[in-house]
């Protein structure tokens, strides 16, 4: 008999998670440690702050390149999402629930769509939002974030919504129900969980984007916070923006791990309905 | 016994009921306004860069405006720049993509498995996913980089400058790209892996099948569905990286990527002739790359999330 090497299943089972908490947290927490260093400890070469200062944060939240950015991502973003989940949950209704020619010429458009080089677009964007005005607005940011966050949020919801028992509104007004209460009290509930995972997901696709960012932005007017961060300098063109920029980041981070926290669950679903059958 | 079925059955196409044509007009209502924002803002700008890929045209000088026919094509195609571009992007990708299946793999098996803690190992591996990639790239940039970096320290490389050449430099941009969009790939292999019957799995530790034979012959060709789906993502998605490159290293010492030569050209040295040349090649290679995988490896995304 050969030697009995401790099992893949036990090692999976013990040390395997923490390798994960690991590899996820240590970049994580550097940034976090980065953002706290004062001006001495920048450059020490240290994992920890010797000394943990909130300095960083007070010089961004002084800084108008970032708050603009900040308040530009977050109205950005929220008005993207709210946009594009209602278009979704209405295209999705319809490929779920009703019968009708070229059902399957949508979702292979919005499969089309998920894979496009997003980059091939800016030119003529940038070119065409000059001339219509839309160049460095809140609306020409909204526009293709919604453009390309509806296709993941229709595959999901037409996934989302074909496992909803759609029988159980008929029986509600067979009840006594009025069809609107039917759809409040029955439908809603049961539907809610699916267009709040992509909320979630178009809601992180928004906050994330970068190359539409800097390419249809030039000011604070419209500029997000990943476009701006990559402009990001010092105080004074001698201070290095290191710090700042790691403290921005840890600020830029916290909704997200907020949301994570919360509906991890969610997106773990949302992620995995649109790609693999169950 | 189902003769019915085969008499009475209306011929589809010749008279549709009222009510069908009442659903249909309403499905076509629901479905435009996403239709249109989809397709209008894609499209439409699409069309435009192959219309501008044949005029030489700069922002600055519209009057200079000319139609120059394939010519832009001809200076991309036969410039070196473009080829090792895409040298480097076709790297990356395929470093990235190869690494991040083998550690996806791992995590996923290791979720798969975990009693223990799942909510806690589900948050972590979210939050690489969930992180803005701009700020996942400063992350891993400060680490490496020689003054404000812990890494050169805790590991004796000393003064080495890791953004000073083209290796060490494609490293770290793998790296960090590696670490973000893992998650990804394992969430996507671990719901493979739930598909996987166990019963297969006992019957074959039963007949004596060793874990590699049973790893190779049972799970593996199981889940190749999900593999597949991952990996065609992922190619897609490692191919057109941009952001991760523009933080770390601009492009410097070789670093360029295809996406990246297609903004400079674009939007910052606003030469949109040339630049949606780059653009039109760039959605060309994309394409062709789904077509390898749904035509040369058969991944049916239809099929794969149950689509008749």
């Amino acid at each position: 008999m050969r030697p009995r090497s401790p099992s893949f299943g036990r090692v999976a089972r013990t040390v395997g998670p923490v390798l994960i908490v690991v590899w996820t947290a240590v970049p994580l927490l550097w940034l976090l440690s980065l953002s706290l260093k004062g001006g001495d400890h920048i450059n020490d070469g240290r994992f920890w702050p010797a000394a943990p200062t909130m300095q960083n944060y007070r010089t961004v939240f002084r800084t108008d390149l970032f708050t603009s950015a900040l308040r530009n991502s977050i109205g950005i973003s929220l008005v993207a999402t709210a946009l594009s989940v209602v278009l979704a949950t209405l295209a999705a209704y319809a490929i779920a629930r009703l019968d009708f020619p070229g059902k399957k010429l949508i979702l292979s458009v919005a499969l089309a769509i998920a894979m496009f080089p997003t980059i091939s677009l800016v030119g003529p964007l940038f070119d065409i939002w000059r001339t219509v005005g839309l160049y460095d607005t809140w609306l020409g940011l909204v526009i293709p974030y919604l453009s390309f966050t509806l296709p993941l949020s229709i595959w999901t919801l037409s996934a989302f919504f074909r496992e909803i028992p759609w029988e159980m509104e008929q029986a509600a007004q067979v009840d006594g129900a009025t069809p609107w209460q039917a759809f409040r009290k029955v439908i809603v509930p049961l539907a809610a969980p699916g267009v709040f995972t992509a909320a979630i997901l178009t809601f992180f696709f928004a906050w994330n984007d970068f190359v539409f960012g800097i390419s249809l932005t030039s000011t604070g007017r419209a500029r997000t916070v990943p476009a701006a961060l990559a402009f990001f300098t010092g105080a004074s063109q001698f201070e290095q923006p290191t710090a700042a920029i790691a403290a921005a980041a840890v600020v830029v981070t916290i909704p997200v791990v907020a949301i994570v926290l919360v509906f991890q669950r969610r997106i773990v679903a949302g992620l995995t309905s649109g790609a693999v059958k169950g | 016994m189902s003769l019915a079925t085969t008499t009475t059955a209306p011929r589809p196409g010749t008279r549709i009921t009222d009510r069908a044509a009442a659903e249909r007009r309403l499905g076509w209502a629901l479905v435009a306004p996403a239709l249109l924002a989809m397709v209008g803002v894609t499209a439409y700008p699409l069309a435009r860069a192959v219309w501008l890929s044949l005029y030489s045209y700069r922002i600055t000088d519209p009057a200079g405006r000319e139609f120059v026919g394939l010519r832009n094509y001809g200076v991309v195609l036969s410039d070196h720049l473009w080829w090792s571009d895409v040298v480097t992007t076709v790297l990356i990708t395929v470093v990235t993509v190869g690494v991040e299946l083998v550690v996806g793999f791992l995590f996923a098996s290791v979720m798969h498995r975990v009693v223990f803690g799942r909510r806690l190992i589900r948050t972590s591996i979210l939050l690489p996913y969930g992180i803005i990639t701009v700020v996942a790239a400063f992350a891993w940039k400060y680490a490496f980089a020689i003054d404000t970096g812990f890494v050169n320290h805790a590991t004796g490389f000393g003064e080495f400058s890791w953004f000073g050449q083209r290796p060490s430099a494609l490293v770290v941009i793998a790296l960090a790209e590696i670490w973000k969009t893992t998650p990804f790939m394992s969430l996507l292999l671990l719901a493979g892996l739930a598909q996987v019957p166990g019963e297969l799995l006992e019957a074959a530790e039963v007949d004596g099948a060793t874990r590699t034979q049973r790893l190779f012959r049972v799970t593996l060709p199981n889940m190749k569905a999900a593999i597949m789906v991952a990996l065609l993502f992922r190619t897609l998605d490692a191919y057109r990286i941009f952001d991760t490159v523009f933080v770390m290293t601009s492009g410097a010492q070789g670093t360029e990527t295809v996406s990246f030569l297609a903004y400079r050209q674009t939007i910052t040295r606003t030469a949109l002739g040339l630049g949606s040349a780059v653009s039109v090649l760039l959605f060309a290679s994309v394409v062709l790359i789904a077509l390898v995988f749904v035509k040369g490896f058969g991944v049916d995304l239809g099929r794969a999330r149950g689509e008749r």
